[in-house]
């Protein structure tokens, strides 16, 4: 017993040295960091403790608009996502003829570089003294006034950004609900065709309930990766996102570390706990939420 | 209601694309179910049986025929029309649903003039619970019930809405040996309470023989044979019936009829009058022996198995088409496992049969 024991910990041991190293110990030394006010990379000196880190951060005008905008973005981007992609996915699955052509083609943004994905958006939606863009064509065509989607108005520039969030995170999702969706038997289907029920009723009481796992994973994960967002609003609006008011949280802890203001490891710590702590409540609340309606069969 | 199938026939496309053409699952099915009785469609695996069943409950269209519900064509009716209960193979209870909310999900259906109140709704659930006596399950989810008791739930969900016609598929073959004799008798009486047509597929022949007023066996989308299960048995029409039905399975030989007398090897053993000459597959039923020290089939021992009340006797002979002959004989009846030979005279009637080439059955005169 003793002998499997010491077996068991020797085989875990290379995960727990790599966590360890890489993901415990940078996560409590940020957390220490955050106190630590003043800090200075180069002589490795702290001028004392306290919560002034945390301070400056709450006051910092960027801090705060960077936490509106990727709390914008959360809320607009994580349930149209899972909703479109669900529609999609019906869609898919009600189809025979073509079906692996369009999950084929639904799948590509997947693999997909973002930043190329962006130079495409940019295209689409940038103006510049040659053209306007295509949205722009567009939006002439049907007699509107052009837009600067990508150095225009607040409500432009969001709008932008979050379509383009959708239309990366989709094809993961609408991967894995077709795959639930196909994944449910058919005799339960064919039940409650029997018993003469209606397809917004099948769908409402069987099909949803069946796949609810996946959908409280999706909205799980999707809330996580959306509050992490960065290198989207960087594809769209260049590195300098502070200047441009789009820049979310993870985009003002990377600024205070590395950006052109850079070289305030505390202040960068400090963001980064308060978006763990934002992201860890959002998580809980979740879960707590999907316990009550998810069915795991 | 009696149902009526016309000459039902489904065909399917070919799985494989490349062969192309057509599968027939069904072809050319006519019969009538009659008012109030059981019937049990029987069939090793995919000759068309469960493909009949979902034709008679709209699920599948028929290719052509038609089919009458009393004098009512439905073949193009919807499911939910014809006024049929289901009991799928894997009983399909919403796994998300409790008891009582899956028992009363076709209630919930009903719309307009029959739409019922939710104490309507409660009361029927009740009484359909309480007719597969499942009334204290009615809070449990199906994960928590036992296969035995997801049986009966599914047969009240069925049974809910009072249908014209009862189906169920397969209904036994997920239950354990036990409980599924317990449960075919429970099905057996639950018919006999309402009074409802009902039709179940299964491959068990026992199982089919055991309960239903009548059994339709089924080969390759055709029917075989239709009857009482004991006239099937008594009386097959060919020798895929004969090896089909009963268990030990009927033992087979190699016979020669020859001047009206049938030879098993060298041994005439039966009088074969009005049989023209030919090589016959000879069919005897395991309880068409008879020890006798006189008997015309003589048979090497291997082995005895006592069984109380029977025992059955295992032999092997050399024109025997399987390894061994296993007979069931009286255990009155003593027979000494040491001894290498052991003699059986046949009784008439257990003693089938058959043309070599057609597998069609022979009749004595």
């Amino acid at each position: 017993m003793e002998r499997n024991k010491a077996k068991g910990w020797l085989y875990l041991l290379p995960a727990i040295l790599f966590l360890g190293f890489f993901m415990v110990y940078p996560l409590i030394d940020v957390f220490v960091y955050s106190f630590e006010e003043g800090y200075n990379f180069a002589s490795q000196t702290y001028q004392g403790t306290g919560i002034y880190n945390f301070s400056y951060v709450l006051h910092d005008t960027y801090f705060l608009q960077a936490v509106k905008n990727t709390f914008l973005m959360v809320v607009i981007t994580v349930p149209l996502s899972t909703g479109i992609a669900l529609l999609i996915s019906v869609g898919l699955s009600s189809i025979k003829p073509l079906r692996r052509l369009f999950q084929t083609v639904y799948f590509l943004p997947y693999v997909t570089n973002t930043l190329a994905v962006g130079l495409v958006f940019m295209i689409l939606f940038k103006k510049t003294e040659y053209s306007d863009g295509l949205v722009n064509l567009l939006i002439h065509w049907f007699g509107g006034e052009s837009v600067d989607f990508i150095t225009g108005p607040y409500w432009a520039k969001m709008f932008v950004l979050c379509f383009y969030i959708i239309w990366v995170v989709m094809p993961f999702k609408i991967l894995l609900l077709t795959s639930a969706l196909l994944s449910v038997n058919q005799s339960y289907y064919n039940a409650a065709k029997v018993d003469g029920t209606s397809g917004a009723r099948i769908f409402r009481k069987i099909t949803l309930p069946m796949i609810s796992p996946t959908i409280f994973y999706l909205v799980i994960t999707g809330f996580i990766g959306a509050f992490k967002e960065y290198s989207d609003a960087v594809a769209l609006f260049g590195t300098d996102l502070n200047a441009a008011g789009m820049n979310t949280i993870v985009g003002y802890v990377y600024d205070m570390l590395y950006g052109d203001s850079g070289g305030y490891p505390s202040y960068a710590s400090a963001a980064a706990i308060l978006l763990f702590i934002i992201v860890l409540t959002i998580t809980c609340i979740n879960l707590l939420v999907s316990k009550k309606h998810t069915t795991y069969v | 209601m009696k149902v009526v199938l016309q000459n039902l026939t489904k065909k399917f496309p070919n799985r494989n694309k490349k062969a192309g053409g057509e599968v027939v699952a069904v072809d050319d099915f006519s019969f009538e179910i009659p008012d109030g009785k059981l019937v049990g469609l029987l069939g090793p695996s995919g000759c068309g049986k469960s493909t009949t069943l979902f034709m008679i409950c709209g699920l599948q269209k028929p290719t052509s025929g038609k089919i009458f519900f009393g004098e009512d064509d439905v073949t193009d009716l919807p499911p939910e029309n014809r006024g049929v209960g289901v009991v799928f193979q894997n009983y399909a209870l919403y796994p998300h649903l409790t008891v009582k909310q899956n028992i009363t999900f076709p209630l919930e259906n009903l719309k307009g003039a029959d739409k019922l109140t939710k104490q309507e709704m409660s009361d029927k659930a009740y009484e359909a619970a309480r007719l597969v006596q499942i009334e204290e399950l009615m809070d449990r989810k199906p994960n928590e019930l036992s296969g035995g008791q997801q049986q009966r739930v599914a047969i009240a969900r069925a049974m809910v809405k009072m249908p014209k016609v009862l189906l169920l598929d397969e209904p036994l073959s997920n239950l354990d040996a036990r409980l599924r004799l317990q449960t075919r008798e429970e099905i057996r009486r639950i018919q006999r309470e309402t009074g409802i047509t009902t039709v179940f597929v299964t491959h068990d022949q026992e199982e089919a023989m055991s309960i239903s007023d009548v059994i339709v066996v089924m080969k390759d989308g055709e029917v075989q044979q239709i009857g009482k299960p004991q006239d099937v048995y008594d009386d097959p029409v060919n020798l895929f019936v004969a090896k089909f039905l009963g268990t030990p399975p009927i033992n087979l030989f190699d016979g020669t009829v020859r001047d009206q007398t049938l030879y098993i090897g060298e041994d005439a053993v039966l009088p074969a009058p009005g049989v023209a000459d030919q090589e016959v597959d000879v069919g005897i039923r395991p309880e068409g022996f008879l020890l006798g020290d006189d008997g015309a089939l003589c048979c090497a021992l291997t082995g005895v198995e006592v069984m109380g009340r029977d025992i059955s006797v295992v032999s092997t002979h050399e024109h025997a088409q399987s390894k061994t002959i296993r007979s069931i004989i009286n255990a009155e009846n003593k027979v000494d496992a040491d001894a290498q030979k052991v003699r059986f005279s046949l009784k008439p009637n257990k003693v089938l049969l058959f043309e070599k080439q057609t597998g069609k059955r022979l009749c004595l005169q």
